[in-house]
This record gives structure tokens, sequence and C-alpha cells, in this order.
């Protein structure tokens, strides 16, 4: 009864805010579900990379898609850049310099429907204190309480003055770097006790 | 020259022809031998043939320039350099592999020369056992790093071009027992090569025999005074 009477307070409080009725919001991002990899190439061998740890705020409502929101913020030092001489290397000042800019950002500014479960997500990156534009396309699958969101892009390393000095010829470490995304985000508590008429559904059960 | 005591077995003979050599006298006898056995006899024994040789000398180049630069990139600090050795190390190890059966190829369709008749038995077997040991690491110790690189979580693509699959998935623990085998499988080779090289300045300065003539035959002319 309890959760019931505050389900009922918040869908009031929900119904004020957005008269329409809502479908289910994935807004909270499980980072243990989550990956977040990168493919480096060096002397044009391909090599995984990946961030252990990144946390973020996600809202997303398929009926609504472009109101979507994401923004993500990623430990540089949790890096993994496929052996520990690389881990060491990339925190140097060359690379992410981690000491002074220790986050990354990523925050949307539009999410654009590209038809069935895809989306073109636009936003502004920021590492080492250079901030672009970048849109990338992901993928949206449904299971029950949660959603994935998935897609990879590719930065360009210069553009964020990631490996400048000896590293900035191209040709041992290219400038491409494809980011694979893997983003999980369940349906919050708040939103899975639906507004008023969903509460009286369950109500009348 | 090779004329006293010339039908001792020889490791290296294929069993076949593991007769003696004198029977080779009266041509009627020798001949079935001859026939039996899965290559020709050359007819001259005094040197290897020209591929053998060339192939002997690219790959001796080739191995002991690659082990001195894996003895010197591991210690590097991480670099691009580092990164471009790395790379050529692998492509280097890549191509002498392929070298290397060619080489053990041309080697099983032809037969060495035969080895000073006054050799005693316990050092033919000891060559013996060093030649084929070295044909094993010369497959095992580029099979051992393209499988650590593997381990590693990097590829070899040889020459940045040609992709080798991945026999193994990422595994550090795996990776670092596989340097270690690496490095053991190549400080054996070292230890073999110098017992080579060893053999082979004692057969020629020591022993005056032929054994590193057949090998380097520019050589023969200035020593085969001393021969005698």
């Amino acid at each position: 009864m309890k959760y019931l009477k505050a389900g009922m307070i918040l869908g009031c409080a929900l119904a004020i805010t957005a008269p329409t009725v809502q479908a289910i919001e994935f807004n909270q991002l499980q980072p243990g579900k989550s990956s977040l990899a990168f493919v480096s190439k060096q002397m044009n061998v391909p090599v995984e990379g990946s961030f252990k740890s990144f946390r973020g705020k996600l809202s997303f409502d398929p009926a609504k898609p472009a109101a979507a929101r994401a923004e993500l913020e990623i430990d540089l030092a949790s890096i993994d850049a496929g052996s520990k001489d690389a881990d060491d290397e990339v925190a140097s000042k060359d690379w992410f310099n981690t000491k002074a800019f220790p986050v990354a950002k990523f925050v949307s500014t539009s999410v654009k429907p590209l038809g069935g479960n895809r989306y073109e997500v636009a936003g502004k990156m920021s590492i080492k204190g250079r901030t672009r534009d970048l849109s990338t396309p992901v993928t949206v699958t449904q299971q029950g309480n949660s959603a994935t969101f998935e897609g990879s892009l590719v930065l360009m390393r210069a553009d964020y003055d990631i490996g400048g000095g000896v590293w900035a010829d191209f040709g041992t470490v290219a400038n491409e770097v494809q980011i694979k995304f893997r983003l999980v985000a369940s349906a919050s508590t708040a939103a899975a006790k639906k507004p008023p008429s969903n509460s009286s559904q369950e109500k009348n059960r | 020259m090779l004329a006293i005591g010339d039908g001792i077995p020889r490791w290296d003979m294929p069993l076949s022809i593991r007769a003696p050599h004198k029977l080779r006298v009266p041509q009627k006898i020798a001949l079935p031998t001859r026939t039996m056995s899965p290559t020709p006899a050359p007819d001259s024994r005094s040197s290897y043939t020209r591929v053998a040789i060339g192939l002997h000398w690219l790959l001796a180049f080739a191995i002991i320039g690659s082990f001195s630069v894996g003895l010197y990139m591991v210690d590097l600090p991480l670099s691009p350099q580092k990164l471009r050795i790395y790379s050529w190390h692998k492509w280097a190890g890549v191509t002498i592999f392929l070298f290397v059966v060619l080489r053990l190829g041309w080697r099983l369709l032809h037969r060495p020369p035969e080895l000073p008749a006054a050799m005693p038995a316990w050092q033919r077997n000891i060559a013996g056992a060093t030649h084929i040991l070295l044909y094993l690491l010369m497959f095992a110790v580029p099979l051992s790093g393209w499988l650590m690189s593997s381990a590693k979580g990097f590829q070899t693509v040889w020459f940045g071009v040609l992709p080798l699959p991945d026999l193994l998935e990422k595994d550090k623990e795996l990776g670092d027992l596989l340097l270690q085998l690496h490095m053991l499988l190549n400080f054996s080779m070292a230890a073999l090569v110098f017992l080579h090289i060893g053999a082979a300045l004692k057969h020629h300065f020591i022993d005056r025999d032929d054994v590193l003539t057949r090998m380097i035959p520019f050589l023969r002319n200035t020593a085969s005074g001393d021969c005698k």
C-alpha cells in the first residue's frame, strides 16, 4: 500500500509536468552491464582497449525519442589500452594527460529517429579540454524492463590532441579510433510505477 | 679427399642409404642402393648445393639479426620506434618461418655432403642431434612468438598487410608464459648456434677438414693447401 501511495503521488506529479500518458522510460544506466571499448590501429594492427569506469544519465522513451537525453562521463584513468606499458603511456601529457583532464564527457544535443530501432544521436564530446561535435547511429534493443543502446563511431584522436609529440605521426598509431559502446539502461522504479491511469489498473486487479 | 674409412653410417643420411660408402666402389652393387634412396646422390659430395648454402646463410643472418633485435627491443620504453621494431621483428619471424619451411623441404630432397671419414661416432651423433634440434627450434621460435603475440592481444599482420589468424584468445598469464617459452627457446637456440659455430671452426682450424668449406666454398681455394 505504501508503494502504491508513493506511486500515486509520483504519478500525479508526473501527470502535472507531462500530461500525456507516459510509456516506459529507460533512465537507469547499468554500468556493470555496459561496456565502452575502442579499437586503435598500431602499425595497421587493430588493438582492442576499453574503459572500465564510466557513469552517466540517460533517458529514453521509445514513444518520444526526440526528447531522449544522454550524458556520459568516462574516467580516463580506468583505461585498458592493451598492455600495462600502454596504460601508463596513454596517461601521459602526450596522450590524455589524465592528471589534468581525468574525465571525458559526452552530452547529447539531439536524437533523431532513423526508422526501426535506429536513432541518430548528436552531441558534444569533450576530451582533454577540447570539445567537438559528433554524431553516431544508435541501435536500441528493448528487453522487458531494460534497453540496450549500441553503436560504434570513429573519432580522430588528433581532434582532441590525443597522442602528440613523437606519437603525432599517424603511421604508427592511426588517427582513426573506433569507439564501440554498449549501454544498458533499465526503467527506473519511478517510471515503472506508471502514471495514475496505470496505477488504477493495478488497483483493479 | 674422403677416401679413408668413409663407410660409417651418418646421422643425416636417409636410412635407406646408410650403407657403407665403400660399397659404392663396385658400381653394380652401388646402383640398387642409389635407386632405393628417395633422393639422387650427387656425384660431387664435397659441398652443399648452392640453394642449401644460400638458405643457410640467409637464415643465419636473419636469425642472428632477429635474435639481437629481440634482445634489444624488450627493454625499450614504449615509443613509436618500439612499436615499429616490434612489428619488424614479427614480420621477420614470419618470413624466417617461411624460409625454414623451404629449407627443410630442400634439405629433405637433397642429401648433404658426407661428414669427414675421421669423425668419431660420438661427434657424428652430437652433430646430428644439434642439426635436428636447430631445425626444430627454427620452427618453434617463430611459432612461440606468434602465439605469444596473440595471447598478448596483438595480432600479427605480416608487413602490415596480411593478418595471421590468432590461434589464442587474449590471456595475460598465457602471454607471459609464452614470453618465457619464447625466451627459453631462443637461448637454447643461441647455445646450440654457439656449439654449431664452435664445431665448424674446430673442424676448419684444428681438424683441417672440409666441414666448414663445404658451407663456404670460396674458402676452399685458400684452405685446400692446408687440408691435404
